[in-house]
């Protein structure tokens, strides 16, 4: 194989793939054909960089030039340039926002300088449709490495020293899940992949799968023989077809290499995997509700115990780990426990991915050190809040998790430390709010969330978080009551105290955290009928200035709810009670005296005079 | 991917990565270029002209035949174009240093003696102005 | 065994006991709404879903359902602090602010578990008022779906589906409109429903019921130019007592006649009548067919399968279609007797059929839908009119104001009212073989049976088998009840496994004493139990006890029918099988 002096690596993540990058790719290829450049740059197709703010990204090797935003147009100037005349296309270069300059490479990006990744190390490096790649980047060494030199326990006990944890959301020990399933006798055993990733916002799992899948299916493998199982099933939403594809493809060649399949290794150890299609409810990121879906059940959980480590999959032992939490598997092999231990906090080992949204200039995907605080992921990896606006909370944890606000920027992030904020890890969104985000607003988005998620097995979550829903709309339509309050808090304890699964033991967190945080708010809107952040709809109110009216009766006219008084060349008068808030008035006054208030009590005297 | 009658056991997969690693090591190596020689070759105009493409395939080529890890770029034109062909050779943790002039038997003794021993050799051009930081 | 305390008693239980059963050993009754057992058929519903049950168990994050919390060692149980009661308030509220408010008109008010809770929590405000979740009704010929009401207890999906194995209803949709119904929210007619209803025998609320033809009977019995003549089947003697208050058990046979007598039907006859009947037909093809077997005709099929469970025929033409011809061709007793009433009985009185109204009590809600059967009518009109219910019946008796307990023992009339104790006990599993034992072995052997009890053809197991000694010829014989089990010896029949030469099935658990439209049991199975013995007693006292020595079907053969099995017998009294198909057909208009 020849030397090939540069590598252009195009994202074919889902992000970049849908602002085209595939099209960037084909012309990037067409352009080196006709340059007669194939023997000397090699194009690959990667996974997600986590940049996705700026995609489509092609990152040129070896001096890690970042390019951002590329377009199909752009790709004759990259070989053009850079290739052929080594000079950096500076326009698609990545601005940095604070200094306004250009940044060369990724090395300089403040986007990646504090990240750590483990989980993507593959990511946005190789081409997760070649075997070969990964391979190379030493897949499938740990599998290896464990079953021909060490026994299953010994196995067990590094992943229980090296303190990993469940990244799909609760943190439990992942060595110890994998004890309590080995040590449960059966003539079959399953190791489930739950690929089921379903926060809003959240795709890290998704990225994993598409960037390099062969970690997944290692892992798989690896507690396959931990816990004595020859079978691996991935259960993944149907929504992914890309990660499905590349996982059919990984699972293809690492059979026709016989990674998978039988005696692998030369061994007794036999594992093959198979995929199951979720059709994208959330509630089947529960463990027991995924093994109903995939046994042709409804979504819906079981009551535990018992586990599935006792009876899971068809009533077998079943394992069930989180893409995120097997992707760190053969690392932690490879470099040993307590190279892994050695990073994060003292009870939250390694690192975590978030998937960084909303209001922050570089949204996307990172993996960062247990213990990081939240400000440097904001400020230093994230760039900031958007447009220099005040940062006013972050929601982690998803429909499950709850805010933290500014008190807790500077608190090291792992399990513990969230939970004690009122939130939780979860499985890995964050989002960011900023000072126009409405808190209320918040927390009804994610109670609609839940409704439309819930299975509806149990009272309390069916019916409860309806409820809790319909005083939360209630509150932000201005029709809330001091009862509301009360209610929203009584309620939102007992379906923590009494739902049957996760979903519904977690579901009014958004409500409580929001109400510990921000009651504020919640009394302004209940009691002043005001939002302070000017998002709730019915809680702003269409005000005529009198300075400014002449009286032309065009809004009078416009009205279609006759809600504005007035006679000809005297001041019009919108009454508060009639107004549907559509805002014919305002686009029709050529006077502007007519004002969007988000303040009752000063829009009602400006009115009283007049 | 090419084709493999199967790995049977580790030192198959371990035979395996080193068949394959050549496919990615410009990708390894550019995780971390400051612990490796970086050769950096002009290549504009003057340089090609120069038979600066010759030079480049030499270093790549007898790097990875002599076992040193390297990354060899190429890169504009340093200004120098009355010494074409000019290389710029760094050092994990020195200076960069550019040499000019360079042929494929120069390229030969500046493998040899200044990237494998440190030694300086003929040809080095004094670097005369400064550049922004990039 | 495992150490707790709850409530401060402390207790030893075995290992995997729930919380809620631990509870009862010490006298402590914690509130359920979803849980439902029948403990001595081993038929349980527990789904956690209403989450009425819970308590604290100290050092658990969250409150504990009972119902399917397992007991461990050392656990410290309160199940009536104030975080538990307001939690179960506050879970009953929620499930009351999704269920509408018309109780003083519901079918089941006075019997709804819903409402004895609210009843029981002192509840008098929802405070969580908000939008209610509404679905079609859905109106069957047997069974009403009004899941408006329905709490999502799952009773009915356990029913359907684990007992019954017949797959017509389950959850569908998500979140606050789950609800349980047919797939795609077809209509249950449409759906593979048998009309057994156990759904309805279990459903807490008055989501699902049984349609009510009482005002039907009523305008019958108020139209001068018809003759209405009622039977009651043999189950329902035994269980029309509970309704008013009586001990479970209590057989009150002639009450019953006397309180229909007095609601005003012209004659009072007897369903155990046209069981002897069945008994006659079905138990001569029995021999017919026992006999060409063995002779080595290859083309009888045996095992041969009773027919007298609508249920049963609906479930094998949904779901056995190639077997077909394997159950016996007899009608069910209930239609026996309609084609009898409206056809010797009716030339007897000189009334013609059309003016002659057959209304049957039956234990059964399947009943409704078999008189309707296309097959059971003369140009259009039904052997049997109207069938209702124990239950309805019962309504029926309270709504007319007839103060049942003080009334006499009545006789049922003549000729239709005269039945043998072999009739009787149709009502309990293993009855109807029992019954065609008593006769065929007569019949076969030619010899007078000692002991008519046949005792290994009893009991409340699900499958049974037991071998009959005919005189030297061993008869096997299967018996199952639940249409589960019933299903576990059809695929034996289907995969030429079957060792036995005849079957016997009934669609609900413990037989037509455990029918869809039996009184309530809650989940009691000491009432089954009771009912059963009833039922055995009854057929003791009786001085005739085999089919074929009642003086009333021997006269009607003489008069009427000739021999059994012939061709006027055929006409009348045998019917054939329809196969029903799968096949999804979605009406989506009410």
């Amino acid at each position: 194989m020849s030397q090939y002096k540069m590598h252009l690596l195009v994202c074919a993540g889902t992000g970049c793939h849908s602002s085209q990058s595939d099209l960037v790719y084909e012309m990037l290829r067409d352009e080196v054909d006709r340059k007669r450049l194939e023997e000397e740059v090699q194009i690959i197709r990667t996974g997600c960089f986590g940049f996705c703010e700026k995609g489509p990204i092609v990152k040129v090797l070896p001096d890690n030039t970042f390019y951002t935003l590329v377009k199909p147009s752009d790709a004759r100037e990259i070989i053009d340039e850079h290739v052929i005349k080594g000079r950096r296309v500076e326009r698609l270069l990545y601005l940095d926002p604070e200094t306004e300059e250009h940044v060369l490479d990724s090395k300089h990006m403040g986007f990646y300088k504090k990240q750590l990744r483990i989980a993507l190390r593959n990511c946005g490096t190789i081409d997760p449709e070649n075997i070969d790649e990964s391979i190379a980047r030493n897949a499938y060494q740990a599998l290896g490495k464990a079953i021909t030199e060490m026994s299953p326990q010994e196995t067990i006990d590094l992943i229980k020293r090296s303190g990993l944890r469940g990244r799909g959301g609760a943190g439990f020990p992942t060595g110890l899940k994998w004890e309590i399933a080995s040590r449960n006798q059966a003539n079959q055993k399953y190791v489930v992949c739950n690929a089921d990733e379903g926060d809003p916002g959240a795709f890290m799992d998704r990225s994993i799968l598409e960037g390099d899948p062969h970690s997944v299916l290692e892992a798989m493998a690896i507690c396959g023989y931990c816990i004595g199982a020859t079978k691996g099933l991935i259960y993944i939403r149907a929504e992914y077809p890309l990660a499905i594809r590349r996982l059919k493809v990984a699972i293809a060649q690492a059979r026709e290499y016989g990674l998978l399949g039988e005696q692998i290794f030369g061994t007794s150890f036999s594992f093959d995997i198979s995929l199951k299609y979720g059709a994208g409810a959330f509630v089947c990121g529960e463990e027991t509700a995924l093994i109903h879906s995939m046994e042709g059940k409804r979504g819906e959980p079981a009551n535990k115990p018992p586990f599935p480590a006792q009876s899971g999959y068809l009533g077998k032992p079943t394992n069930v780990n989180n893409v995120e939490t097997l992707a760190n598997i053969p690392v932690i092999i490879m470099k040993g426990a307590e190279w892994f231990s050695a990073i994060g906090t003292e009870k939250s080992k390694g690192t975590k991915v978030f998937a960084l949204a909303g209001k922050i200039n570089n949204v996307g995907l990172i993996e960062v050190p247990m213990g990081i605080t939240l400000r440097e992921i904001i400020y230093e990896i994230g760039g900031g809040i958007k447009h220099n606006k005040k940062f006013k909370a972050v929601q982690t944890g998803g429909p499950s998790g709850g805010c933290l606000t500014e008190k807790h920027l500077d608190t090291p992030i792992d399990y513990e430390s969230l939970t004690a904020a009122g939130s939780m890890m979860g499985s890995g969104g964050m989002i960011v709010l900023d000072e126009d985000d409405c808190m209320v607003s918040v927390a009804k988005f994610y109670l609609d969330f839940i409704v439309g998620e819930s299975c509806g097995r149990c009272a309390p979550c069916r019916i409860g978080n309806k409820r809790l829903y319909e005083t939360l709309e209630r509150i932000c339509d201005g029709k809330g009551t001091a009862e509301d309050l009360e209610k929203l808090n009584n309620l939102s304890n007992v379906i923590k105290d009494t739902s049957l699964c996760g979903l519904g033991q977690t579901s009014p967190n958004p409500v409580l955290s929001t109400l510990n945080n921000f009651y504020e708010e919640y009394k302004e809107h209940v009691f002043d009928k005001k939002c302070r952040s000017g998002k709730c709809q019915n809680l702003l109110y269409y005000v005529i200035d009198d300075e400014d009216c002449v009286g032309c009766m065009a809004c009078v006219r416009v009205c279609p709810v006759n809600a504005i008084t007035g006679a000809k060349k005297q001041t019009h008068y919108i009454h508060q009670d009639k107004c549907i808030k559509c805002g014919a008035c305002m686009e029709k006054c050529q006077f502007d005296a007519i004002s969007l208030l988000n303040d009752y009590p000063r829009a009602a005297s400006t009115q009283v005079h007049a | 991917m090419e084709h493999t009658t199967g790995i049977k056991t580790l030192d198959d997969l371990k035979r395996k990565q080193e068949e394959v690693r050549a496919r990615i090591s410009l990708r390894d190596k550019a995780e971390n270029p400051e612990s490796l020689v970086q050769v950096k070759v002009a290549m504009a105009t003057c340089g090609i002209a120069s038979g600066a493409k010759e030079v480049m395939e030499f270093f790549a080529l007898e790097l990875d035949k002599r076992g040193i890890d390297a990354v060899v770029t190429q890169t504009g034109c340093m200004g120098y174009c009355f010494a074409e062909p000019t290389v710029e050779i760094t050092l994990p943790g020195r200076e960069p240093m550019v040499f000019g002039y360079v042929n494929p038997k120069k390229a030969d003794e500046i493998i040899e003696r200044y990237i494998k021993n440190g030694e300086l050799v003929d040809g080095i051009i004094p670097q005369n102005y400064n550049t922004i930081e990039s | 065994m495992i150490r707790l305390t709850i409530d401060k008693k402390t207790i030893e239980v075995e290992p995997g006991t729930t919380i809620l059963k631990a509870a009862r050993k010490v006298g402590v009754e914690i509130p359920t709404l979803c849980h439902f057992e029948l403990c001595d058929m081993g038929i349980e519903n527990k789904p956690g879903g209403c989450r009425i049950c819970v308590v604290e168990v100290e050092g658990r994050r969250n409150l504990a359902p009972s119902c399917i919390t397992e007991v461990q060692e050392g656990m410290v149980i309160n199940t009536h602090n104030i975080r538990v009661l307001n939690a179960r308030t506050t879970v009953l509220k929620l499930i009351i602010s999704d269920h509408p408010f018309d109780c003083l008109v519901c079918a089941k008010s006075g019997d709804c578990e819903l409402q004895d809770l609210a009843r029981q929590f002192g509840i008098r405000t929802v405070p969580y008022g908000g939008e209610q979740s509404h679905y079609r009704k859905d109106t069957s010929p047997s069974i009403i779906r009004d899941v408006d009401k329905c709490i999502m207890c799952r009773r009915c999906e356990m029913m359907c589906n684990e007992v019954q194995t017949v797959g017509a209803l389950s959850a569908v949709n998500r979140g606050f409109m789950s609800v349980v119904a047919p797939a795609f929210e077809m209509n249950l007619e449409d759906s593979p429903c048998t009309y057994c209803g156990q759904c309805v025998s279990v459903c807490p609320t008055g989501a699902l019921t049984e349609v009510d033809h009482t005002n039907d009977i009523i305008r019958a019995l108020s139209d001068p130019k018809k003759t209405v003549v009622v039977q009651t089947a043999p189950a329902v003697r035994a269980a029309l007592g509970e309704e008013f208050g009586l001990e479970p058990g209590t057989v009150v046979t002639g009450r019953m006649v006397s309180a229909l007598r007095e609601l005003g039907f012209d004659h009072v006859f007897d369903t155990d009548f046209s069981a002897d009947l069945t008994i006659m037909e079905e138990g001569t093809e029995l021999l017919q067919r026992l006999r060409g077997h063995l002779a080595g005709d290859p083309s009888v099929r045996l095992p041969i399968l009773t027919s007298c469970c609508p249920g049963w025929v609906n479930f094998f033409e949904h779901n056995f279609p190639e077997l077909l011809d394997v159950p016996s061709t007899a009608k069910s007793p209930q239609q026996m007797f309609g084609a009898i009433a409206k056809s010797w009985f009716a030339d007897k009185i000189g009334v013609n059929r059309k003016d002659l109204v057959v209304v049957s009590i039956m234990p059964c809600l399947a009943k409704k839908y078999e008189c309707q059967r296309d097959e059971f009518s003369v140009d259009g009109n039904p052997d049997v009119d109207f069938s209702i219910s124990t239950r309805e019946l019962a309504a029926f008796i309270k709504q007319a104001n007839i103060d049942f307990l003080n009334l006499p023992e009545g006789d049922f009339d003549d000729p239709l009212g005269e039945s043998s104790g072999a009739g009787v006990i149709f009502g309990n599993t293993g009855g109807v073989i029992e019954a065609a034992c008593r006769t065929a072995y007569e019949l076969h052997t030619g010899k007078t049976l000692e002991k008519v009890e046949f005792e290994a053809l009893r009991g409340m197991e699900g499958i049974r088998s037991a071998t009959v000694d005919f005189d030297g010829l061993p008869l096997h014989i299967g018996i199952a009840h639940g249409l589960g089990n019933a299903r576990k010896l059809l695929d034996e029949v289907r995969e030429g496994r079957s060792q036995y030469h005849a079957i016997e099935i009934m669609a609900c658990p413990g037989g037509c004493i455990g029918g869809g439209g039996q009184p309530f049991h809650h989940g009691n199975s000491e009432i089954l139990a009771r009912r059963a013995a009833a039922i055995y007693s009854e057929d003791e006292r009786k001085t005739i006890r085999k089919s074929h020595e009642n003086p009333s079907i021997i006269r009607l053969y003489r008069e009427f029918l000739g021999e059994p099995g012939s061709h006027k017998a055929h006409s009348l009294l045998h019917t054939e099988y329809f196969p029903k198909s799968n096949e999804v057909t979605i009406n989506m208009q009410s």
